[in-house]
């Protein structure tokens, strides 16, 4: 707790301290940071939003999003299951998964300068990014030492995450999506709704539209005889992108992993549209979370396994590109992002969260995600993994009901390739959340009431008092908040005649 | 055997039927029960929203209950889950490993009831007789924590007369969650709905599973849009000998 208020003291310096000091500033406001806390994310805007139950409501009442929801989710949990089981040795490669990712996590300050030292020898400029703001400067400044004034995309969460898009932007440099999806969801003017498919949310014909209204404010307008076929889509997306790619002299990416013995950083995608970006620029500038990395080659061959039949649901994703360093005529540079990881690292029941791989499997099996979708979680990362993962970079006080955001099913840890027990993890952080009064009273009430058996009978007697409530229709329909949560959808039986204990005294005689 | 009674408090507060049907089966088949009476509540309610540490004197209160007996079981898989699974943890994290180790060997004799009968008292007919149109929905934690696999399926396939028909997309969550169901309403409710059309598409006329707390949700779902299902505790079932002379 005294980290965190540290943090918080940390974080008012520091926005006061930005917009007074000049650019030589830096070090003086680095320096002033070093001996505060454990970091979490600062600009948090893109991890956190409207109150879930608020936003699921709305959400929920949206009929075309249930829809593609419910059929989107229902064909990738059907392919993921079906090459998952054919994996006889699946559930050890879910172990190995996880027990990398722990090893990598106890040793990551030794494991990133390995892989700082490494992509230096091979040509490539590493920097080092305490958070979002950071990250967006050490980019911004980047690119405009090329003279671009905008950049290609390849599909990447730590973007998302730090607002990167619109940090360009305010910067003069437009940032172009070249991820199908992705592209859909920006020329929409929308935000993603899931990790690995972020239109999901999204029908053809809505697609169709967009493409038609949107396409030629930006570059190649789409056909006006588009129809929304998929291939007719895929070709007019093609068609806008490729213009993209041929004038882009900068090119952004995040990626899936970074193996620290040899600096290879590797993104792992279905289109070839991210190999067109990572290839054809003169320059290249990846944003990676520090949890990304992985020790060895090895290593990576468990992840390579693990992830495509996860997210995708296929056996082996369509493109795989590896690259170490800089090659000739190219200059990389890999821009470390921390914002709020070596926080979560610091909580030893939240930590394995940091193992994720950003594969989808939990929100594609998540009943609650299923009906919500993706924005009603008001973070980037949305659905089970989004749940424990938001929470724990900005700080529980700024997403107090993600926790919340789950039955506690359990399918999320069943589906998760690396095993992270995020139903556990949900319970952690429900002790964190300050609790609104009125619950903690009753809650207080009931385990008081539930301390003592003679207190806990007298209770049970008083609640068959309910019987008078609804004794005409012999069930409960309307209680009073924060029962009415119940019986806005649901009757409640009235308590029976006779009670168990009365009924155990009358046949077995012991009373209790 | 002798076997202690872990009623739960919901069972305790609100249908009783599931605890006096545990208890004639096992008498039935022969077995001594006790209904200890220091016990209340488990926790899982406090521990799930976010009060652990209102907890501890509960999980205390449980261990001291259920210490001297050979074999605890409950009609309910996500108190035994909590038991099992959650309350050495709570000892631990309020600095007591002394509650902690006992809890959990507390928890290692703490059974669900189709747990104590297949694995334990080694049946699975249990000479029932239930004529009816059943549909049963596995509880996620009887499911997911508890792992019981087919066991309550086993029992319920040796029932005379009874009509099992298999229930769509039943590993999918009713949409209860504990303190979920209020806090989250709309949500809950839009898995209720789905959970309910697919009762209603078995043309069952009732609805089983092992924990009272998802069948309250999915029969108040039931009865208040009036569709006459009904949901029946799988004890009740597995007590029931209706039809038998």
């Amino acid at each position: 707790m005294r980290e965190r208020e540290g943090w918080q003291r940390d974080r008012g310096e520091t926005r006061a301290g930005r917009s007074a000091l000049a650019p030589s500033g830096l070090s003086e406001e680095r320096a002033q940071r070093t001996f505060l806390g454990l970091p979490r994310a600062v600009d948090i805007q893109h991890l956190h939003g409207a109150p879930f139950p608020e936003a699921a409501r709305t959400a929920i009442a949206d009929t075309q999003l249930r829809r593609n929801m419910g059929n989107a989710t229902a064909t990738i949990r059907a392919k993921r299951a079906r090459v998952v089981g054919e994996v006889p040795d699946w559930p050890q490669l879910r172990a190995a998964g996880a027990a990398i990712k722990d090893f990598t996590l106890a040793n990551l300050d030794t494991l990133l300068v390995e892989l700082e030292t490494q992509v230096t020898a091979r040509g490539g400029t590493v920097h080092w990014a305490r958070d979002a703001a950071e990250a967006n400067r050490i980019v911004t400044d980047l690119v405009r030492a090329t003279g671009a004034d905008e950049v290609v995309k390849v599909k990447s969460m730590a973007t998302q995450e730090i607002g990167l898009n619109e940090a360009l932007e305010a910067a003069g440099i437009a940032a172009w999506e070249t991820d199908l999806a992705e592209l859909i969801v920006q020329l929409g003017h929308d935000t993603p709704s899931h990790i690995l498919v972020p239109a999901i949310h999204r029908n053809r014909a809505e697609i169709r539209e967009i493409f038609l209204r949107e396409m030629g404010s930006v570059g190649l307008p789409a056909p006006a005889d588009l129809t929304d076929s998929p291939p007719a889509l895929a070709d007019a997306a093609r068609r806008h992108l490729r213009q993209k790619f041929l004038d882009a002299r900068v090119a952004i990416s995040g990626a899936n992993f970074a193996v620290a013995s040899t600096g290879t950083l590797a993104v792992v995608e279905s289109e070839g549209n991210g190999r067109m970006c990572l290839t054809l620029p003169r320059t290249l500038i990846t944003v990676m979370g520090i949890e990304k990395l992985v020790p060895t080659w090895d290593d990576l061959s468990v992840f390579l396994q693990l992830l495509p039949r996860s997210s995708t649901g296929e056996r082996m994703n369509p493109y795989t590109s590896m690259w170490s360093g800089a090659v000739e005529g190219q200059e990389f540079h890999l821009v470390l992002l921390d914002n709020g990881r070596t926080a979560v690292l610091g909580d030893p029941s939240g930590r394995a969260a940091l193992r994720c791989i950003r594969c989808s499997a939990c929100l594609n099996v998540c009943p609650v995600y299923e009906r919500t979708g993706g924005h009603a979680y008001g973070s980037i990362y949305p659905g089970p993994i989004g749940a424990v993962l938001s929470p724990q970079l900005t700080g529980v006080s700024e997403n107090p009901t993600l926790p919340y955001a789950s039955s506690l099913c359990g399918a999320c840890y069943d589906a998760c390739p690396v095993a992270i027990d995020i139903p556990t993890m949900l319970v952690h952080l429900r002790q964190q959340v300050d609790h609104p009064a009125a619950e903690r009273a009753i809650m207080r009430a009931a385990a008081f009431a539930m301390g003592s058996p003679r207190r806990w009978a007298a209770a049970l007697r008083a609640s068959r008092a309910g019987r008078l409530l609804g004794r005409r229709r012999g069930r409960l329909s309307a209680l009073p908040p924060p029962l009415s949560g119940w019986t806005s959808s649901r009757d409640l039986p009235l308590p029976p005649d006779e009670s168990f204990r009365t009924w155990w005294t009358r046949t077995h005689g012991d009373a209790p | 055997m002798r076997v202690a009674l872990f009623l739960t408090c919901l069972v305790d507060a609100v249908v009783p039927a599931a605890g006096k049907a545990t208890v004639e089966l096992l008498e039935r088949l022969g077995h001594e029960v006790d209904f200890p009476p220091g016990q209340t509540c488990c926790g899982q309610m406090h521990i799930n929203t976010g009060y652990a540490a209102e907890a501890v004197g509960l999980v205390r209160r449980y261990v001291e209950t259920f210490e001297p007996y050979e074999a605890v079981v409950a009609p309910s898989g996500s108190c035994v889950g909590s038991v099992r699974h959650q309350h050495a943890q709570v000892a631990r994290n309020a600095g007591d490993p002394d509650l902690a180790r006992r809890a959990e060997a507390v928890g290692a004799k703490t059974y669900e009831l189709s747990e104590l009968l297949v694995d334990v008292l080694g049946v699975t007919d249990v000479g029932a007789s239930y004529p009816h149109r059943v549909t049963y929905h596995p509880t996620c934690h009887s499911l997911r924590l508890l792992r019981v696999g087919d066991k309550p399926l086993r029992l319920l396939r040796s029932v005379r007369g009874i009509d099992l028909v298999e229930l769509p997309g039943a590993e999918e969550c009713c949409g209860f969650g504990g303190t979920f169901a209020v806090k989250n309403a709309d949500t809950s409710t839009a898995m209720l709905a789905d959970k309910m059309r697919q009762v209603l598409n078995t043309r069952a006329e009732v609805c089983t599973a092992g924990d009272s707390s998802c069948l309250l949700h999915i029969g108040g779902g039931l009865s208040r849009l009036r569709t006459g299902v009904r949901t029946v505790h799988l004890a009740e079932i597995l007590a029931s000998r209706e039809g038998v002379s």
